[in-house]
């Protein structure tokens, strides 16, 4: 039966050796603070400021008012190029976009005998590309209907399609940024945090003080763990009511305790993959290489910066068995849509499984580790 | 020059040294004599350790002035001078070695920091292992080394450049007779060979004080008195110097000491420690061969024997921390059994390296202890008091433990270990390192403990006084048991005056090694040391450092196949799991029309590839409840009397719900939906025969450099640069804040290496192993991503490189501005992970963003590295079109480099 003093002792030397680091903790501060600010405001609305070139060979009435429907935030200016700068200006990634409206456009189109517009996507610009593309297209069309509409009488649409979006109506880009970006702060520290302290106490010899005291493994663990989760959880906790819900304003809809409890759980989870990476790791420069090595995944993969639906089957299978996909889920489940266990269940059960699993092995390699 | 200061080496004029609250070196004025053997000698912690830093220029004076090889040591010039010509030896079992290089490898790269060539090298290499013993070690990795083969192998790195002066602090401590007297006769025959040497050492001996030709008593940061041994013999009026040093304390000091007396023991048949055919196998190698012995209750067991013979390994599988090979050990009449919890209360055990928390204070490790061995909660206030006044701890009860002297920190582990009231004692050499005023405390506490309490005490130690008063000593040897008696039968035993002689007479006749060969200790090779100025930038000694960091990065393999596996494998999972159409978007239909209309306009939806269809929709409030469990991101209501609507050409409202939570998947579902709408349109209007408005404007898209729309190819060249960052970045940003760390940074604080030197040979490593990193990651995306090079090959290379030195770089200025490696870790992942990630354009490009973010974007390499990495694999580019990119690349370099050498001390504060 593990000792609870003893769990409680050992977590207070840990917080101690964290406060005794003065630089770890600014950075700390650093991370969840200002850090969680400029990632969120970072991620912008798709298209937001795009580049456009645009050929005019037209030069008439539509044209400059399709030129003109290009408007911010969505769309920088465009800008007049040639049709030999149009190359030269996606090759330099001056322009995402270019346009080329042809001779007689205007004309064409009155006429009855339809027009083409040329729209160049640059490809490698993977987020604006596409719905920019689409952005652009469904401007186009639409000008082009009004414009004719007001020289012909054209019948009106037989549907309409109202959009509404829910839980965030104007898909504020800073919401979803701000928890995406607290999250990805806890799990790096978390298991940067747990790891590496178990690796110090490896280099300075303390690890070998402590296994001729009268403490299993165990206690050794689960003092690791808690302590550093608790330090995440009141950082994640300051961060969201200070950061997230005062300075960027986000309006959370749902319970702040019930995503603390999954933070928690989460945490549960980081901490013991950080005690295992500090089994596996001999030293403090493999163990950088091991948490980079996971954490990009961790943060590219989960869900948080594109959508899991958007991944190949098997990567989705795989990232199932880490923390961070279940989390995010949960996290948009609760602070966005404000639901309460009922909804989220499977995910804290994951959460739970997830970290015990990795409790377990963990604990087995400390022990292992240890002899 | 007058004769008077030529006949000093150093001249210490009013210095004064705090670190926080405790005062080191109070308003200190002294000459020290050159050309010869100085000692300092003094209780722990008054500041020898201290003066020696600043003698050497290790630490950065505060206030006063110290004059050293007649120049003036706040003068950075004149350290880079004078430090070819001093040689330091820190304190601690080789502190200032590299773990994972072997003996010759360390000797090898303090040679090259000199500017030796080869040839000099392996003379004085040969010369020096040959006279300390160590020939026949040169190829053992120095962290298997023994603790007193390390001091001998920290000395000879000293010794490798024929230093003018000498520092040595403490560097017998924790070597044995034998090797300490090899030690002292080699340091005299380099005096012979070099007259003009000057030596300078800490001491805690006074038997090896006593050979010395002027010593120097310190106490309180303050000198005490100064002059030959037998001056201060005479002035204190005792026989020895132990004696002298005592009397030489101040009153209140002195009283603390008295005698040591040992009652006699009375027998006691119960066994308290036994061994039966104890061994210890490493490998081939073995260090404890079949030894056996018992113990009894109350007894004290001294342990002695050579550096290395095996006493640390028997100790360490008593306590259960090492398994034995073979063979058996007891305590209490129990078999060791390292789970047995109830075992460990009753033991106290110290190792021979100090292992407590150096971050907490003196107090709080008492404390932590206190509570981890459930001492009744109402006696730890005073058993922590009672342990603090007993082992003279009292005065830094609040300091850190970790900055504390050495003597201080053996003190704190000997109390932690009795702390507990333990019934045994397991102390491997527990005095090494401690002034003998403590020394002497402390054994009149052990002798209580065993006497009155019936305490076994299991002791190592290379004090022959202290093996005196065991009741039992025994005397071990590379692995064996070579006696075991009484020290006053094993002294009969050899016939000779002191246990001393006896010990070292057992050991000599047992060594199969070639005794130190002191005639080869080291000529001069010039008449002097060389006083011409070393060069402002040496390309020689860069290169020693950058040969020793990739030899380090060789013996730890597993790192190099991390970075090159790992970037490989995160390859694979980015360009694979990043695709770049949305698919499988979960939607239900909440139909309130239910006619042939409207589930025709269902019908249309889920013909989609786009989106999958969930079981449809019964009410607004499930709707609800089904969204926010995210258990469907689009819901798609038609109204009531819908079907009836459309053909009366009312225009009805078809209402598309999406999830907003995830505001870049929204997007993407609103822009589906309102294509599938505009299709619907389409088709009804074809089926209705109706004139379809007449052709408008049909819009042309054509996906440059990418037109299938593949994930691969996209996201391939955005990969490499955020490999590139973060693996590179990382490598470097534990290399100078672990050095910090380790304690070897001092050999950067003493040798004539610069700091640009220094830093540039810690990256030249990372950055050839980074470029391996990138041709591998080159041929992986041309050979199995099947993702072809379009542009110039040459100017990514060179990109690449460039690309490289800054990343390296930014790895280095986290790690020369920080101090713990844990801090270091994190510091990297949030300084490269993020901005690489997010602000640099790999997913969003940098035009888009405003405020930091963009600031960040516009200025980060990465930003740059993938305009170049795109324009290269997709766009078919070169260096004509790209050149623009490099500059930001070109400019970052010398900027980081420029922060990294101005954040990094050139001394110790």
């Amino acid at each position: 039966m593990p000792s609870l003093g003893n769990i409680l002792q050992l977590g207070i030397k840990e917080l101690r050796s964290l406060a005794g680091d003065p630089a770890m903790v600014l950075l700390i501060l650093y991370a969840f603070s200002l850090s969680i600010h400029t990632s969120a405001t970072a991620v912008p609305e798709s298209p937001h400021r795009a580049t456009v070139g645009v050929v005019n060979e037209d030069a008439s009435a539509l044209s400059w008012r399709l030129i003109d429907a290009l408007q911010m935030p969505y769309f920088l200016p465009p800008e007049s190029i040639t049709r030999e700068q149009m190359d030269t200006g996606m090759d330099s990634g001056r322009f995402t976009f270019t346009l080329d409206i042809p001779p007689d456009f205007q004309r064409d189109l009155l006429g009855g005998r339809g027009a083409e517009i040329q729209l160049n996507v640059d490809a490698t610009q993977i987020s604006q590309a596409f719905t920019g593309a689409g952005h652009i297209q469904q401007i186009m069309n639409a000008e082009v209907a009004e414009f004719l509409a007001r020289h012909r009488a054209e019948p009106v649409m037989p549907v309409e399609a109202v959009i509404r979006t829910a839980y965030n109506p104007n898909l504020d880009r800073a919401w979803f940024g701000a928890i995406n970006s607290v999250i990805d702060q806890i799990t790096m520290l978390s298991i940067i945090l747990t790891g590496a302290a178990l690796i110090r106490e490896r280099e300075h010899g303390t690890i070998e003080h402590l296994l001729v005291m009268p403490i299993t493994p165990l206690e050794i663990m689960l003092a690791k763990v808690w302590s550093m989760a608790a330090v995440v959880l009141v950082a994640s906790a300051l961060a969201l009511r200070l950061v997230v819900q005062g300075w960027l304003e986000v309006p959370v809809r749902g319970s702040l305790e019930l995503f603390l409890l999954g933070a928690a759980l989460h945490l549960f989870a980081t901490t013991s993959m950080g005690i295992l990476f500090g089994t596996l790791a001999r030293s403090m420069p493999q163990l950088g290489l091991l948490i980079i090595l996971v954490l990009i995944p961790l943060q590219i993969l989960s869900g948080g910066m594109t959508p899991r639906e958007s991944m190949p089957e098997l990567v989705q299978q795989i990232m199932l068995a880490a923390p961070t996909t279940h989390f995010i889920q949960l996290a948009q489940a609760v602070l966005f849509r404000g639901a309460g266990v009922a909804v989220i269940w499977p995910q804290l059960l994951a959460l739970a499984a997830i970290g015990a699993g990795f409790f377990v092995i963990a604990l087995s390699r400390l022990r292992r580790s240890l002899q | 020059m007058s004769p008077q200061q030529a006949a000093q080496v150093a001249s210490i004029a009013g210095v004064t040294q705090r670190y926080g609250e405790i005062l080191a070196l109070d308003n200190i004025s002294l000459d020290l004599p050159a050309g010869q053997m100085v000692g300092l000698i003094g209780p722990d912690g008054v500041g020898k350790s201290s003066l020696l830093a600043l003698l050497a220029g290790a630490r950065r004076l505060q206030q006063g002035q110290i004059v050293v090889l007649g120049g003036d040591m706040r003068d950075a010039h004149h350290r880079r001078l004078t430090c070819p010509r001093i040689a330091y030896m820190p304190q601690g079992l080789g502190r200032n070695l590299y773990p994972t290089l072997s003996v010759r490898e360390n000797l090898e790269f303090f040679g090259r920091l000199f500017g030796q060539d080869g040839a000099e090298r392996d003379r004085r290499i040969a010369t020096l292992t040959r006279a300390t013993g160590l020939a026949s070690f040169t190829e053992r990795p120095a962290a298997k080394l023994s603790g007193g083969m390390k001091q001998k192998l920290g000395l000879c790195c000293a010794l490798i450049h024929d230093p003018d002066l000498l520092i040595l602090d403490e560097p017998t401590t924790g070597v044995d007779p034998l090797s300490r007297s090899q030690f002292w006769a080699l340091i005299a025959s380099i005096r012979r060979a070099r007259p003009e040497m000057s030596v300078i050492v800490a001491t805690a001996y006074m038997d090896e004080a006593q050979h010395f030709d002027h010593l120097v008593a310190m106490d309180a940061g303050r000198p005490l008195a100064s002059g030959s041994p037998a001056e201060l013999l005479e002035r204190t009026g005792t026989h020895d110097l132990e004696n002298a040093f005592i009397g030489l304390l101040p009153e209140a000091r002195r009283r603390q000491h008295h005698p040591i007396s040992i009652p006699q023991r009375t027998a006691c048949d119960s066994i308290a420690i036994a061994a039966r055919g104890l061994t210890k196998r490493f490998g081939h190698f073995t260090a404890v061969d079949s030894v056996d012995f018992r113990i009894e209750r109350g007894e004290i067991f001294g342990f002695l024997g050579s550096n290395g013979c095996g006493k640390s390994t028997t100790m360490k599988m008593l306590t259960g921390l090492l398994p034995a090979s073979e063979g058996e050990a007891e305590l209490f009449g129990q078999r060791v059994d390292p789970r047995d919890l109830a075992i460990r209360r009753r033991v106290g055990y110290m190792s021979q390296a100090f292992s407590l928390y150096g971050e907490l204070s003196v107090r709080q490790n008492l404390a932590l202890h206190a509570r981890l061995f459930h001492l009744p909660q109402a006696e730890h206030e005073a058993r922590i008091e009672e342990m603090l006044e007993r082992f003279a701890l009292t005065v830094v009860a609040d300091s850190l433990s970790g900055g504390l002297p050495l003597g201080i920190r053996q003190r704190l582990s000997l109390a932690v270990a009795v702390l507990h009231r333990p019934e045994i004692l397991i102390l491997d050499e527990p005095t090494s390192g401690v002034d003998p005023v403590a020394r002497d405390a402390f054994w009149r506490e052990l002798v209580r403990l065993s006497r009155e309490e019936g305490v076994t005490i299991f002791i190592s130690t290379h004090f022959m006084n202290e093996a005196q008063r065991c009741d039992r000593i025994s005397l071990m040897h590379a692995g064996r048991v070579l006696a075991c008696d009484t020290p006053e039968a094993l002294r009969k035993e050899r016939g000779t005056d002191t246990l001393e002689e006896a010990f070292i007479a057992w050991l000599e006749e047992a060594s199969d090694e070639p005794p130190a060969d002191l005639q080869a200790t080291p000529r001069a090779t010039g008449s002097n040391a060389p006083q011409r100025d070393p060069p402002a930038f040496s390309l020689k000694r860069l290169m020693s450092y950058a040969r020793r960091e990739s030899m380090e990065l060789r013996r730890d393999p597993l790192r190099g196949i991390l970075a090159l596996f790992g970037s490989v494998l995160l390859m694979f999972i980015i360009g694979y799991g990043i695709s770049l159409d949305v698919e499988n978007l979960d939607y239900a239909v909440l139909d309130h029309d239910q006619t042939t209309t409207s589930q025709a306009y269902a019908l249309n939806l889920s013909g989609s590839r786009y989106f999958t269809e969930r079981p449809a929709l019964t009410s607004q409030a499930e709707m609800e409840a089904r969204m926010r469990s995210g258990d469907i991101s689009l819901a798609v209501e038609i109204p009531p009397g819908f079907g009836r609507d459309l053909k009366r050409g009312a225009v009805p409202e078809i209402a598309f719900w999406i999830d907003g939570a995830m505001p870049t998947r929204a997007d993407t579902i609103k822009g589906y939906a309102l294509g599938l709408h505009a299709h619907y349109l389409q088709t009804l209007a074809r089926e209705s025969g109706a004139p379809m408005a007449t052709p408008g404007v049909e819009i042309v898209l054509r996906y440059r450099y990418n037109p299938e729309v593949e994930s691969l190819p996209a996201m391939v060249p955005a990969v490499i640069p955020l490999l590139l960052m973060m693996i590179p970045a990382m490598l470097t940003a534990l290399g100078v804040v672990r050095e910090k760390e380790m304690g070897s940074i001092t050999n950067f604080y003493v040798t004539p290496v610069t700091r640009t030197e220094f830093l540039l040979g810690k990256q030249l490593p990372y950055v050839a192993m980074g470029m391996v990193n990138f041709v591998t990651l080159v041929a992986l995306s041309v050979w199995v991503f099947k993702v072809p090079i379009s542009g110039s090959l040459a100017t990514l290379g060179l990109a690449a490189l460039l690309y490289l030195l800054c990343a390296t770089g930014l790895g280095l200025l986290i790690s020369s501005l920080l101090r713990s490696q844990i801090a270091a870790i994190f510091g990297t992942a949030v300084l490269t992970l993020i901005p690489a990630v997010q602000f640099s354009g790999m997913l969003h490009p940098v035009s888009a963003m405003e405020g930091i973010s963009a600031l960040v974007g516009q200025a980060y390499p990465t930003t740059h590295f993938l305009i170049i990495t795109r324009g290269v694999f997709s766009k078919g580019l070169g260096f004509t079109e790209l050149w623009p990119y490099f500059v930001p690349l070109l400019v970052a370099i010398p900027l980081l480099s420029l922060a990294s050498v101005a954040g990094l001390r050139d001394q110790e504060k």
